[in-house]
């Protein structure tokens, strides 16, 4: 049945498993008993990867994307270094993803979640809750505003530190694209110290969840841009497969 | 040299972390006021047609610890077997019905439940229907790519042994890690395995 403004509705590219991260990966001293000894079995998709949760623009509120705003008290804001997050929700086949939920949270300026479980030092804010939601629109653009977040240390190694990221959890139309990932800072050196980071493969996929500094959407006299484009699943899009049987 | 085929790779995983509930959850770790409510907190209301259901479960690690961090997600069909909401081409299924789903662990104990209701039957590529399935996806500290797998009925002992991916599985000693235990009228347990005795099978789709 054809849809109106569907992107083609083949099957999934197959992931690229060696692209991605393994699961068991020693230097995140972590993922070592949370890592399946298995492997993944393969199957053919099926309608219940190749659809997924559909949300509506109307369930989002104005701030929900502003953190600066969304979590503080009336005429303050968060404290720290004011941002833009912008981009764009793409497939492998470089098309936009429309009406994809993108869900983002992060530590504030000082490097401190606001979490129970949480014990670094450093302040909270009072003004900042840390997270953030949004829709992408037609073309699969997103933007959020927010402060640049501080790094903090974590139990890995004795001295081990997260460079400032933001974390993002995606959504697209099928949940075999389900994503969750991280966003790192063009020029920050603790990138490459960072045992999280150090576990995907190819420096050029670290290199793709850095963020380049946009002077050029820098709103003047108040926020820097960061750009942040965000690469989900392919979906084949050649037709033959869709003929009825028997064509 | 060829032409280009001009197409991007998938942005690598990274994990959710310890403090995925802010983003995901945050009502539940006690930011409130942002949003009403965390999403996929109601799947159900008074109106979703279908038998009501509870499943309840606990991830354990390779240790046999419980994750006291995990997210957990499901997605599954309406009493019909149409997912709802209009990413299926079949029809736009039960409109008081969300068909996602998203609980954190419990803090102490690990535990999650979904109030839902049981999901009809569903066809393969080839027509054939497969057995009611819920699917998962656990994401947590520590896991670095989310992990996808399916969760079974107990009580449905014919429509599992007909359906076409446990039937592929090679490993049929393992099938039971997929097959969730009946507790109760409406209540299931499937508690999630992620590594060593009893892990459970995870898919790559």
């Amino acid at each position: 049945m054809a849809l109106a403004n569907r992107p083609p509705a083949g099957g999934f590219f197959q992931r690229d498993w060696t692209w991605q991260p393994k699961a068991y990966t020693p230097q995140y001293k972590t993922s070592v008993a949370r890592s399946p000894n298995r492997a993944l079995l393969s199957m053919p998709q099926t309608l219940s990867e190749m659809t997924g949760p559909v949300f509506g623009h109307n369930m989002i509120g104005q701030l929900d994307n502003d953190l600066l705003l969304n979590c503080a008290k009336p005429g303050e804001s968060a404290i720290g270094p004011r941002m833009i997050v912008y981009g764009r929700v793409l497939d492998e086949s470089g098309r936009g993803v429309p009406n994809a939920l993108v869900e983002m949270w992060q530590a504030n300026a000082g490097g401190r979640y606001r979490h129970a479980k949480e014990t670094y030092v450093a302040a909270l804010d009072p003004n900042f809750g840390g997270c953030g939601r949004t829709i992408t629109d037609a073309d699969g653009h997103y933007e959020f505003r927010t402060v640049y977040p501080g790094p903090y240390p974590w139990p890995n190694r004795a001295n081990d530190w997260r460079p400032a990221h933001l974390h993002f959890s995606l959504f697209g139309p099928g949940f075999a694209q389900r994503l969750i990932t991280q966003m790192y800072f063009e020029g920050d050196p603790m990138i490459w110290d960072c045992p999280i980071v150090s576990i995907i493969p190819e420096k050029a996929g670290i290199e793709s969840l850095i963020a380049k500094l946009d002077m050029n959407n820098t709103v003047p006299m108040d926020a820097r841009a960061y750009k942040f484009d965000i690469v989900l699943r392919g979906r084949r899009s050649t037709y033959f497969e869709n003929r009825p049987e028997g064509n | 040299m060829a032409q280009n085929l001009d197409q991007l790779k998938e942005s690598p995983s990274q994990t959710a972390g310890p403090y995925v509930h802010i983003g995901c959850v945050p009502n539940f770790c006690g930011i409130e006021g942002v949003w009403d409510r965390d999403l996929g907190d109601a799947m159900v209301n008074d109106q979703t047609r279908g038998e009501r259901i509870s499943v309840s479960g606990i991830v354990y690690d390779g240790v046999g610890a419980p994750l006291k961090d995990a997210l957990v997600e499901i997605w599954q069909a309406d009493v019909d077997g149409i997912y709802p909401g209009g990413s299926d081409p079949r029809g736009a299924g039960d409109p008081n019905f969300t068909g996602w789903g998203r609980k954190a662990g419990d803090y102490q104990s690990g535990l999650w439940t979904f109030e839902t209701v049981k999901p009809g039957r569903v066809p393969y590529p080839d027509g054939r229907l497969m057995a009611p399935h819920i699917t998962f996806w656990v994401a947590a500290r520590g896991i670095n790519i989310g992990l996808q797998t399916r969760m079974y009925f107990g009580d449905e002992a014919a429509a599992n042994g007909e359906d076409p991916i446990l039937q592929r599985i090679e490993h049929q000693a393992r099938v039971p890690t997929l097959i969730a235990e009946k507790t109760g009228p409406g209540a299931y347990r499937f508690d999630i395995r992620l590594q060593g005795d009893g892990e459970t099978i995870f898919f790559d789709f």
